[in-house]
């Protein structure tokens, strides 16, 4: 058996109701990484959608700037466990950047700044579930939390929201990514608990 | 945590699957070819997951993710591991 | 217990229980904390534990902390930094007491590490809270006799914020100790406060012709820094063994 430490609960020691299983509140806004954190101009930034060999959708900075900006509140929650609830962000629905493409693939690869990669169905990008995000919290991000921009895709667990974004590939078949190769589930809902494998 | 720490910090997770110590034997990066202890890798990540990364060029040497009933363990970046006796 | 882990008993990577039999002040924000672990059957110099926390619903957080002690038997000693913020290290500092149980597994760890039978030149640097496995080293140097010469740099805020400061300010003949205030210095030190630099590596380490072996440990980014001033320096990189503590 295990020792129980005398008066230790720990980020993890209480049961919170309000929260998906396994999870805790938390105010700040830890980091996690997984390497070292890439510093990328806004000039030198590009953000692409590849639907096969011939095809890549490109927008610059200045570009998806000129695109409906929208407010996105939401919860979020990191399968290292913490949770935050009501962040703010601004940034651009998937649903505007998809208007334009074609594709018949129901899978996507979303690859980033510095060689991340994670893996979504294109059904979790649409319907107003995900935003290419540009702000936290009023302010731009910064590179630590994924700036200049990020995936944002709040329903599922936070390393889907894939930081330093530079473009997603459309897949026929659902491939892993980075973590869903290395043990981490291949869809990540929060809330049905699917850390891992 | 967003700063790395050393691969000596491995060699806790690691015991539970080797009955050596891992972190003294030497690994070969399948990227740039740099040989070097384990000891001296770079560990990014929480306390039950880590992404150990080439010290040269900061390619992922393996990743190591401590579910609660079981090791998810992930080596191709490595070409070998020398393990001293 | 399940059967594959009980099977594994015996194993260096087993969770030992030990009993705390005394906490010790070290600095404002630091103590020291010795602890029996029946089984433990003594480390090297340098080498680090990874200590295991569960609360009463089963949670649990594991963290790395080096050893202050070396040599045989099942006491040991580690010396812990509260982050406010951190998750385990404000309950080593504040609410751990005599008599609590705590669970470890080590020693852990065959590179970071000094033993007696090294005779060339030593230089430890340490970072805050990254004195610990040096404090293992001089207590082994002088313990066995070594005369192989030893010198340490040990940067602090203040003079209140340094570990061990008693046994250091007393250090044993073949023991250089040269103190570094990033803060606030004592009134009469010659060097202002100020953080490390390749100045004060290369006043007060051994030069790099020597080849010593360099011991660097504390924060990432103090480390980081002093790694990369004494690869400038002239010490060649494979003699410069370095112990990341990590930072936010
Ligand atoms: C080999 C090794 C040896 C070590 N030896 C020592 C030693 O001898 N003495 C010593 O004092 N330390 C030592 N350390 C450091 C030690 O392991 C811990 O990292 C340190 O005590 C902090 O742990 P913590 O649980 O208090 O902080 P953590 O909870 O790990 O937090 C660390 C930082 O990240 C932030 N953070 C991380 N996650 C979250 C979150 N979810 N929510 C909010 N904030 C978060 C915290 O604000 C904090 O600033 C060693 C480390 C290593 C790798
Ligand atoms: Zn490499």
């Amino acid at each position: 058996m295990a020792v129980i430490s005398r008066g230790f609960v720990g980020r993890g020691g209480e049961v919170n109701p309000d929260l998906p299983a396994g999870q805790y509140l938390t105010a700040d806004f830890p980091v996690l990484s997984a390497g070292p954190t890439p510093h990328i101009e806004t000039v030198d930034w590009q953000f692409s959608i590849r639907t096969d060999e011939e095809t890549l959708h490109t927008w610059s900075w200045d570009e998806l700037h000129a695109l409906p900006i929208e407010d996105i509140n939401t919860d979020i929650h990191c399968v290292t466990r913490w949770s935050k609830l009501g962040t703010s962000w601004r940034g651009v629905s998937l649903d505007t950047l998809f208007a334009t493409v074609k594709t018949t693939d129901k899978y996507v690869m979303a690859r980033s700044y510095g060689g991340y990669t994670t893996n979504v169905p294109l059904a979790d990008l649409l319907g107003g579930q995900a935003w290419i995000a540009l702000e936290f919290d009023g302010d731009k991000l910064d590179p630590e939390h994924g700036g200049p921009a990020r995936l944002l895709i709040p329903h599922l667990y936070f390393w889907k929201s894939a930081k330093w974004i530079h473009g997603l590939e459309m897949q026929s078949q659902d491939e892993p990514g980075f973590w869903e190769q290395n043990g981490y589930n291949m869809y990540g809902d929060p809330w049905l608990e699917q850390r891992y494998w | 945590m967003v700063e790395p720490i050393d691969g000596n910090a491995l060699a806790g997770p690691l015991s539970d699957l080797f009955t050596f110590d891992p972190t003294t034997a030497s690994a070969r990066c399948a990227g740039c070819g740099d040989v070097s202890v384990l000891a001296r890798a770079m560990v990014y990540g929480e306390p039950d997951t880590f992404v150990v990364r080439c010290a040269n060029c900061d390619d992922v040497l393996m990743t190591i993710v401590q579910a609660p009933d079981r090791f998810c363990i992930e080596l191709r970046g490595m070409t070998w591991l020398k393990i001293p006796r | 217990m399940t059967g594959t882990s009980e099977a594994r008993d015996g194993r260096i990577g087993n969770w030992k229980v030990g009993v705390v039999t005394s906490i010790r002040r070290e600095s404002a924000s630091g103590r020291s904390i010795t602890i029996d672990v029946p089984g433990w059957g003594g480390n090297i110099a340098g080498q680090h534990t990874d200590v295991r926390l569960t609360a009463a619903n089963g949670y649990t957080a594991v963290r790395s902390y080096s050893v202050a002690s070396a040599g045989v038997g099942d006491r040991i000693e580690l010396a812990v930094d509260r982050l406010p913020t951190g998750e385990v290290s404000p309950y080593l500092v504040d609410t751990l007491r005599e008599g609590d149980e705590l669970e470890l597994r080590g020693p852990l760890g065959g590179w970071f590490v000094w033993t007696p039978q090294q005779t060339e030149s030593v230089q430890l640097i340490g970072g805050g809270s990254g004195i610990v496995p040096l404090m293992a080293m001089i207590r082994s140097h002088e313990a066995s006799g070594s005369d192989s010469p030893f010198r340490l740099l040990y940067s602090v805020r203040t003079p209140l914020d340094a570990f061990f400061r008693a046994e250091l300010e007393s250090p044993s003949a073949n023991l250089e100790v040269t103190w570094i205030f990033t803060r606030r210095a004592p009134s009469g030190c010659p060097r202002p406060a100020g953080r490390i630099t390749a100045a004060d590596l290369e006043a007060h380490g051994f030069p790099a012709a020597l080849s010593p072996t360099v011991f660097v440990c504390g924060p990432t980014g103090f480390v980081e820094t002093v790694a990369t001033a004494l690869v400038a320096l002239g010490h060649e990189p494979s003699r410069v063994k370095t112990e990341r503590f990590g930072g936010a």
